[in-house]
């Protein structure tokens, strides 16, 4: 089947949803996606980030679509065209669904886990406005304990329902869901019991902002103090594939691989996740990849940035080009 | 006089009661359904009818139950929604409360034509005592042998429920609504699949209004044809006009739709004209989530036509000048109505009843309230109505179901007509007594 999106075109198989015939394209058509991941089914359609205005149904049936859908649970007709980033109308109205986001989050980024890697930060420094309109007091729950080693944070939550998913599709027996309805629902075990079971710690991982984080970890460093190795080891409950967060001698935290659309390559078992911290535990590869873009890649490179900055001050001199850009 | 199909005997004493229904000729529909006709007979007769789903959207019934897929060997079922929520609609209440007979024999007839083994109506919490009344008249159907196993003989049998919700407006939402048939959180589902494909259990489900249900009997007895002479032009029919507000004759009147909309504001047979001898504000014509109209553009049309109540003539000139017949709740506001305040109102009901699910909805609703009660406690600026209409434009369209576009309307609309009042109340910076609302909300809270 045949589409096009934002004017490049591309054959995907029947079934293939609009965002992920973007993915294909590339990321400079790729909506952005809170709520989506591709790992878990019926996943996506909540946040609304990920919308598209589809000027031509299909071929058969040209009719553009009335109102933006979610491209994440939209299925790809052939000859279809799509405007994501070429559409004024859908970059202001995603502009509107940041603001939404944004304006019950404590943007308390300072002292939140997360910073560095999170994927509210990206989507507000990317399609967000530069100030809030919002005046008022922003809701607020109490923090509580899921399990040991999992804290909620419901203040910063966004009610992506990832966790949900991963607590209804990873783990036997749902303890984990929505309470509550309208602005005042909020993620909750049911009646306060724990998630126990082996792989429960992937709701960390899932977790687009800093709603849920490793209790292990919590306060121990930020993302970019520290240094992301590919590992692995033999697990016998899961693939034992896993990504190292280290710093000097030290395993800080231990997540599972993400890929370049930051979604979980393999889920990790808690054994791997929480009881093993020494280098000497595992099987080092080597440094895993970090996107260029990323606060965590500023300190991996710092030497390269400062030799960047020299070359452009030189240019600059020379007249090439302003130092207004970041290097 | 004119002529009603739903409602003829609701003064009639004892109606509730099957033999007093049947004998005011009750239940002939079935008979001659199960009879002499086959189900597709029956469906192309709705066809025919023209009948428009009452519930608010008003799409085509017969073209609704011709979308019901039929694969081998997949139970079908038909879903009555009698979760009325919307604010100013309470037409399926009276209904079923005086004729609950009516809906149990649209079901019978309605689940013939889709092939429904099963049925459910699926009734509000608020409403426990009229689900009270619809399951004593099940029983008595079941017992007379309406309903149960080979009804009148034939091959047919049928089984109706009913299940009481626990409350929610949003499980009017028909997704939702069987979200929370099947005992989960009434969350509306994303579309597509449409119900008609997957609906409830992940079979093919029609989900219809109590109204659309029980006009299918006149339909049937009358025969499609006959029941399309009533009304005017795609609006065919009778409707029941839930009337509220500042009217002399508050209640519910059955009246053929192409009706004036004066005639039914002033006529003695209907609304009564305004009360106290006040002159006519505004209008809501089809629940809270319809567009407001001021008194000139509900009485005639942009254009100097005399306004109809029929879905076309209410929606005549978009929403630039026009609104929609919706669910037929019709509230009238007086010279004396703050919108601001009215508006407030509305909006505070979105707030509250916004499932979450989605983000414009969940947090756009909270936020539009927190604005317009600060044009109530007198700290409003005038900036804040163009911020309001920001705040509408971006939940407008976005959200997964029409509850972002209920909340949404309401605002455009009154910003709309009714601007300068917005930025008078904005500039007066007068404190409005809203403690009751405060109350109001302590309640909800514990």
């Amino acid at each position: 089947m045949k589409v096009t999106i934002d004017g490049k075109e591309i054959d995907v198989p029947k079934g293939t949803t609009i965002l992920q015939a973007a993915r294909m394209i590339g990321a400079e058509v790729a909506p952005p996606a809170m709520c989506y991941y591709s790992k878990l089914k019926s996943s996506g359609g909540y946040c609304r980030t990920c919308i598209v205005k589809v000027t031509k149904g299909s071929t058969a049936n040209p009719t553009p679509m009335p109102k933006p859908v979610a491209s994440c649970r939209t299925e790809v007709m052939d000859g279809m065209v799509v405007e994501n980033f070429t559409s004024p109308e859908i970059v202001e109205a995603r502009k509107g669904i940041v603001e939404f986001l944004l304006i019950n989050h404590p943007l308390d980024c300072p002292v939140c886990d997360q910073a560095g890697e999170c994927k509210l930060q990206d989507l507000g420094y990317e399609h967000g406005l530069a100030e809030s309109r919002y005046e008022f007091e922003r809701r607020e729950f109490d923090m509580i304990d899921i399990g040991d080693k999992v804290k909620l944070h419901m203040n910063r939550c966004i009610l992506c329902y990832r966790c949900v998913k991963v607590a209804d599709q990873l783990t036997d027996g749902r303890v984990h869901g929505v309470i509550n309805r309208g602005d005042a629902s909020e993620i909750s075990t049911y009646i306060e019991q724990v998630i126990d079971n082996e792989f429960s710690g992937n709701v960390i991982d899932v977790c687009p902002v800093g709603a849920l984080t490793d209790k292990t970890f919590r306060f121990k460093q930020r993302v970019w103090f520290t240094k992301p190795v590919d590992a692995h080891r033999n697990c016998p409950t899961c693939s034992g594939k896993v990504r190292l967060w280290i710093k000097g001698e030290d395993v800080l935290r231990v997540t599972a691989r993400k890929d370049q659309w930051d979604e979980v390559e393999e889920f990790i078992c808690n054994a791997c996740r929480y009881d093993h911290k020494k280098k000497s535990d595992w099987e080092i590869e080597g440094p895993s990849p970090v996107n260029r873009h990323s606060v965590i890649s500023q300190n991996q490179y710092a030497h390269l940035n400062q030799q960047k900055l020299e070359q452009l001050k030189h240019q600059s001199a020379l007249g090439f080009m302003k130092i207004d850009k970041k290097p | 006089m004119a002529r009603k199909l739903l409602i003829q005997n609701d003064q009639v004493p004892g109606i509730n009661t099957l033999e007093v229904y049947r004998a005011q000729g009750g239940y002939r529909s079935v008979e001659k359904a199960l009879k002499t006709m086959v189900p597709d007979q029956v469906t192309e007769e709705v066809k025919k009818s023209g009948l428009r789903g009452r519930g608010g959207a008003g799409f085509p019934t017969g073209m609704k139950w011709s979308f019901l897929a039929k694969p081998e060997g997949v139970p079908r079922y038909l879903v009555c929604n009698a979760d009325e929520s919307e604010p100013g609609t309470f037409k399926d209440r009276y209904l079923m409360e005086k004729i609950p007979h009516a809906l149990i024999e649209g079901m019978i007839t309605a689940s013939y034509a889709l092939g429904a083994r099963t049925s459910y109506i699926y009734i509000r919490g608020e409403y426990f005592y009229v689900a009270r009344i619809l399951e004593n008249a099940i029983k008595e159907a079941y017992e007379a042998g309406w309903l149960g196993r080979n009804i009148l003989g034939t091959d047919f049998s049928h089984d109706c429920y009913v299940q009481v919700g626990a409350g929610a407006y949003i499980c009017g939402e028909e997704t939702a609504l069987l979200e929370s048939l099947e005992g989960k959180r009434g969350n509306p589902r994303i579309k597509p699949p449409f119900p008609a494909v997957a609906g409830l259990w992940g079979c093919p489900t029609v989900v219809n209004n109590v109204e659309t249900i029980a006009a299918v009997c006149p339909i049937v007895n009358m025969g499609g044809d006959e029941y399309a002479k009533i009304g005017v032009g795609k609006s065919t029919g009778t409707k029941l006009i839930s009337a509220s507000g500042h009217i002399n004759k508050p209640g519910v009147y059955e009246i053929e739709l192409g009706l004036p909309v004066e005639e039914f504001i002033y006529s003695d047979a209907y609304c009564g004209g305004i009360r106290n001898g006040k002159s006519l504000k505004a209008v809501v014509a089809g629940g809270s989530s319809v567009p407001i109209l001021p008194a000139h553009l509900i009485l005639k049309t942009a254009a100097g036509e005399p306004r109809l109540m029929s879905y076309e003539s209410l929606s005549d000139g978009g929403f630039q000048t026009g609104t929609m017949l919706g669910s037929g709740g019709f509230i009238v506001m007086d010279e004396d109505t703050s919108i601001v305040k009215n508006l407030f109102t509305f909006t505070r009901f979105y707030h509250h009843e916004s499932c979450g699910q989605c983000s414009p909805c969940r947090e756009g609703t909270g936020w539009m309230e927190k604005v317009l009660k600060k044009f109530l406690n007198g700290t409003a600026q005038e900036s804040d109505v163009d911020l309001l209409w920001d705040i509408q434009r971006k939940i407008e369209g976005k959200t997964i179901c029409p509850l972002g576009e209920a909340a949404a309307w309401p605002v455009a609309a009154a910003i709309r007509h009714f601007k300068e009042e917005f930025l008078e109340v904005a500039r007066s910076k007068k404190f409005v007594d809203i403690s009751h609302y405060e109350r109001l909300n302590k309640q909800y809270a514990s």
